[in-house]
């Protein structure tokens, strides 16, 4: 909306309510809200360790070994260990979500929001599933 | 004519970044991050891991991962900033270094991925 109204008679006054910057800090499910939110910085934290990951692994078995050597300091095994509940926190609420997002109606009722659910957790936990396997079976 | 919003092809982006996201990052990250690091599992080695990567479907999978979720994180990141911290005078800024991540994190990852030896 634009603030510089054209000039009438009645001309409109704004009234806008001013919000603090803590509004999130006020309410459980506000803070919950912001956490599911900042939950996308760590989303993209993974994706630099992946770009770092491959990033190492076509400079040579040395670099490799290097960057591996690193993921296992203190600080990056407590980032890690951070960044893993918010993106699991990430996943609960997006699956959570899907039945809001895409209500599924059969001859004319809406299926209950856990029949919507339930198939991503299936998914999710077959997806996985197969990630470790590819990962783990040499060993 | 109304101008057409660039917003409904944003949403979407980070909607099917959210996807790849809850369903692969949890698993990698709990490898990668914890369980390798501390011991609990083995990882594959240096040759067994880069002939996995080098595999076209690997590439074009790990690709996905790196850049879907970058623009859920962008848009997400966006209004967390305008509701968060009501900073919405930085409006352009926000928007420019959000998607604009994204962007090179994409061609980041496309150049490493074909880089691949």
């Amino acid at each position: 909306m634009k603030q510089t109204a054209a000039y009438t008679l009645y001309r409109p006054k704004w009234y806008r309510k001013r919000v603090s910057t803590y509004w999130w800090s006020r309410q459980w499910s506000y803070f919950v809200f912001i956490l599911r939110e900042l939950s996308s910085i760590f989303v993209a934290w993974f994706v630099v360790l992946t770009l770092l990951f491959i990033n190492a692994l076509s400079q040579g078995e040395v670099d490799f070994a290097r960057f591996q050597e690193w993921l296992k300091s203190p600080l990056m095994i407590a980032l890690n260990f951070i960044s893993f509940l918010f993106v699991l926190f990430h996943a609960i609420t997006w699956f959570n979500l899907a039945p809001a997002a895409m209500p599924v109606r059969v001859r004319g009722k809406r299926l209950p929001d856990w029949m919507v659910a339930a198939p991503n957790y299936v998914a999710w936990v077959a997806i996985s599933a197969v990630i470790a396997w590819l990962l783990l079976r040499g060993n | 004519m109304a101008k057409r919003s660039f917003e409904p092809f944003l949403w979407s982006l980070f909607s099917a970044g959210g996807v790849v996201a809850a369903f692969l990052i949890p698993v990698l990250l709990f490898l990668y991050g914890l369980a390798f690091p501390l011991g609990w599992l083995t990882a594959p080695g240096y040759r067994e891991t880069l002939a996995l990567v080098r595999h076209p479907l690997t590439r074009l999978v790990l690709f996905v991962l790196c850049s879907l979720p970058l623009f859920h994180w962008a848009h997400r990141f966006r209004f967390t900033l305008y509701d968060g911290l009501q900073i919405k005078h930085l409006n352009e800024v926000i928007t420019v270094l959000c998607y604009g991540g994204a962007v090179v994190g994409t061609v980041l990852a496309g150049i490493l991925l074909l880089s691949l030896p």
